[in-house]
């Protein structure tokens, strides 16, 4: 139902005004000096404002990043803080450039909402938190556990779903807030919470006595989050898919914040092409020659990023798993720049 | 004739010739005792409803206290300081998170070198406030002018900057905190009541068309919740209009606010002309006073006074309505409590618990404030009814 309204709402947008879609996105960027990103406000080491009111997270660092490809400026981003209801909207109407909050890359999301994913920038999934006297090693080890979940979710719908797949048997409590849930577990209602694993790790924290509570290692649904651009502008499209695997490349070449300068003189024909002292790939995309420099220098590669908002020196201490590069065992793989 | 002299011996029987002796007083009702019985206890029903009084005050004051004071932490700098420790094995309020976030909550995530315009703007605020609601102030015309002509001006190009005079700009997206709201509740109360008036004689005129459009503004706006006319403000509009055109996101919530507070205030102050009796009216007509001075000297001081409750109560409601505008993505005093409390460098159990107690007490006090200004003011417009 909420989807057929909001693709009611992209009908309606694309006859009322058609300006969005059809004027050329970084043009506009440009123009204005800023880009407008939107995304979450409210999930810690993703997109939050910290106590000094600057903005931090994942996904705040990719806007970022698209920022110091286009601009030579980290900063020019006007942060667009978008509730889950009104994000596709937000973007669809314009009022973002580009839609950078936790948002999963569905087929329908992709289709029916005149919009389209650019690219996996994280690999995230609905895990479960137990309490380590259990010594639990699997979830597949939850048969007649009671699981603590948040009423009318997906994170509920995979849950049985992942329950009537392995023959298990399901109690579910169920609770209208994710802290009341929390609150639940916590308080030994439940032997098992539930929620997407990058989540898991804050909520942990939250929990009277963190260091006896342990993540499972079972990822049971899929949760790729993508960046969204409108339909119709391929070129912007391009950049902002581009600069997130500009990113992984970078990772992957062992070009840092620290060492960009030296890897600059690099012989190395990928690093070459890569940092735009051979080659023009970045004029291809409306960019400049040195927009990756741009992008390393001032924001970081992906795994710098990571490990800065989320990684191991960070209070979610979330690991790389299937975020780590293809090289390494993960599932980033960034087509190569040439 | 009769003899009316009478001898000096020989006295009336029925009238005493010495002082009657003298007893003890009565015991007069009083005493705590007394107190306690026809104030506590006076039936066997209110026994029992003070007994349950009193139990509910056992059960909810002391552990409340606990937690807010004697068992709260009031220093330190990350979440450590809020867990459960030998020390304090079962921490209360985590007051040291609030101090670290006090200035988000304050600002919002408006850029820290430009704070002191949002300092400068309180005060102006406060001074402007303080002149207009003052009633022996000297010189309130002046006052109100500043308040309602110059203030509005001046925060604006203070608040969102103005780089010809070397204030850099700042987007409404960095509003954020104490400053929202304030600024939310007051654009909503300052246009609301004059809107209000207008609105509530539009209603009462005989002109057809002024009424029709009253009345269809306020049963409109009135039939549909703040939530759904913000809602349209910040997603819908901009659908229908070019980006270019798209006015600010705060400024769409501003507009939503403000139309909804007027409707609500019209019908307050119609209620208030409607208690005025119409020999007032004739009586003015009488004087040869036309319609707006028999409005500003005999109708509206009246239907004013007798609407205060009414129009505090309003005032109160909307400024804790101000809080629905952060399901438009803005970031109010609430939703800085609500974002600081998911900080996982103050991830601890009693985190929330902590800002909402802070969210409540701020609300608490700031309604409590404005009551008691309404209070005094209605005991002074009073003063004609007291005998």
């Amino acid at each position: 139902m909420k989807r057929v309204f909001v693709a009611i709402l992209a009908a309606c947008a694309a006859l009322t005004t058609g300006a969005p879609a059809s004027a050329a996105t970084l043009d506009t960027v440009k123009a204005r000096g800023s880009l407008n990103c939107g995304t979450n406000g409210q999930l810690p080491g993703f997109a939050m404002p910290d106590a000094q009111g600057v903005w931090t997270g994942f996904d705040v660092e990719l806007c970022r990043a698209v920022a110091a490809a286009i601009f030579n400026d980290p900063s020019k981003v006007k942060f667009v803080a978008l509730t889950a209801k009104d994000r596709f909207t937000a973007l669809q109407a314009g009022d973002v450039d580009v839609l950078i909050r936790n948002t999963t890359w569905t087929l329908s999301r992709d289709t029916q909402l005149g919009l389209n994913a650019t690219s996996t920038y994280y690999y995230d999934g609905q895990g479960f938190i137990v309490r380590k006297s259990l010594k639990l090693n699997s979830a597949l080890e939850l048969n007649d556990a009671a699981v603590c979940v948040q009423q009318g979710t997906t994170t509920e719908l995979n849950l049985s779903d992942y329950f009537r797949a392995n023959k298990m048997r399901l109690k579910s409590v169920t609770f209208a807030t994710l802290d009341e849930a929390l609150k639940a577990y916590d308080t030994g209602r439940c032997d098992a919470y539930t929620t997407d694993a990058s989540q898991l790790y804050s909520v942990r924290l939250k929990l009277a006595r963190p260091d006896e509570h342990v993540v499972l290692p079972e990822i049971i649904s899929k949760e790729p989050f993508a960046a969204f651009v409108r339909h119709g502008d391929d070129q912007w499209f391009d950049i902002v898919r581009w600069v997130v695997f500009a990113m992984l490349n970078a990772e992957e070449f062992g070009i840092t914040k620290a060492n960009i300068d030296e890897q600059a003189k690099s012989d190395n024909p990928e690093i070459k092409r890569l940092l735009g002292t051979e080659g023009n790939f970045g004029e291809a995309l409306g960019l400049t020659k040195d927009w990756v420099v741009r992008i390393v220098k001032l924001v970081g590669n992906y795994g710098e990023v990571f490990e800065r908002t989320i990684g191991q020196n960070t209070p979610l201490k979330i690991s790389r798993g299937q975020n780590a590069l293809w090289t390494k065992g993960g599932l980033h793989y960034a087509p190569p720049v040439r | 004739m009769t003899d009316l002299a009478m001898p000096a011996h020989k006295s009336v029987a029925f009238v005493r010739t010495t002082p009657a002796p003298r007893v003890p007083r009565p015991p007069l009702p009083g005493g705590p005792l007394h107190w306690v019985r026809t104030n506590l206890f006076p039936t066997p029903f209110n026994g029992l409803l003070t007994l349950l009084v009193v139990l509910l005050f056992v059960w909810t004051v002391p552990p409340l206290v606990r937690f807010l004071f004697i068992d709260a932490v009031w220093m330190g700098t990350s979440r450590d300081a809020c867990l459960p420790s030998a020390a304090n094995p079962d921490p209360g309020a985590c007051w040291a998170f609030v101090r670290t976030w006090f200035s988000f909550f304050i600002y919002g995530p408006y850029p820290m070198a430009e704070r002191w315009r949002v300092d400068v703007f309180f005060a102006l605020l406060a001074f402007g406030t303080a002149w207009l609601l003052w009633l022996d102030a000297p010189r309130r015309g002046l006052g109100a002018a500043f308040f309602f002509l110059v203030l509005p001006v001046v925060s604006f190009v203070l608040l969102s900057g103005f780089p010809a005079i070397g204030l850099p700009t700042v987007d409404t997206a960095s509003w954020g905190g104490l400053l929202v709201t304030l600024v939310v509740a007051s654009v909503g109360i300052v246009v609301s009541l004059p809107a209000g008036i207008l609105l509530a004689l539009g209603r009462r005129s005989t002109m057809p068309a002024v009424r029709l459009f009253s009345i269809g503004f306020i049963e409109l706006v009135r039939g549909v919740p703040l939530i759904t006319v913000l809602f349209m403000a910040s997603v819908m509009l901009p659908l229908f209009v070019p980006p270019a055109w798209s006015p600010d996101k705060l400024l769409r919530a501003l507009v939503g606010i403000a139309i909804f507070a007027s409707a609500y205030m019209a019908e307050v102050v119609r209620a208030g002309l409607q208690s005025i009796p119409k020999g007032q009216y004739e009586a003015a007509n009488a004087l040869g006073l036309g319609y707006w001075r028999t409005l500003g000297l005999v109708v509206l001081p009246q239907a004013l006074r007798v609407t205060i409750p009414n129009i505090v109560n309003n005032t109160i409601a909307l400024f804790k309505d101000t809080t629905l505008v952060f399901f438009v993505g803005i970031f109010d005093f609430l939703r800085t409590i609500e974002i600081a409390r998911v900080d996982p460098n103050w991830a601890t159990p009693v985190t929330s618990t902590t800002g909402y107690a802070f969210a409540a007490i701020f609300y608490f006090v700031a309604c409590h404030f404005m009551s008691r200004y309404a209070t005094g003011i209605e005991r002074r417009l009073a003063a004609g009814d007291r005998r």
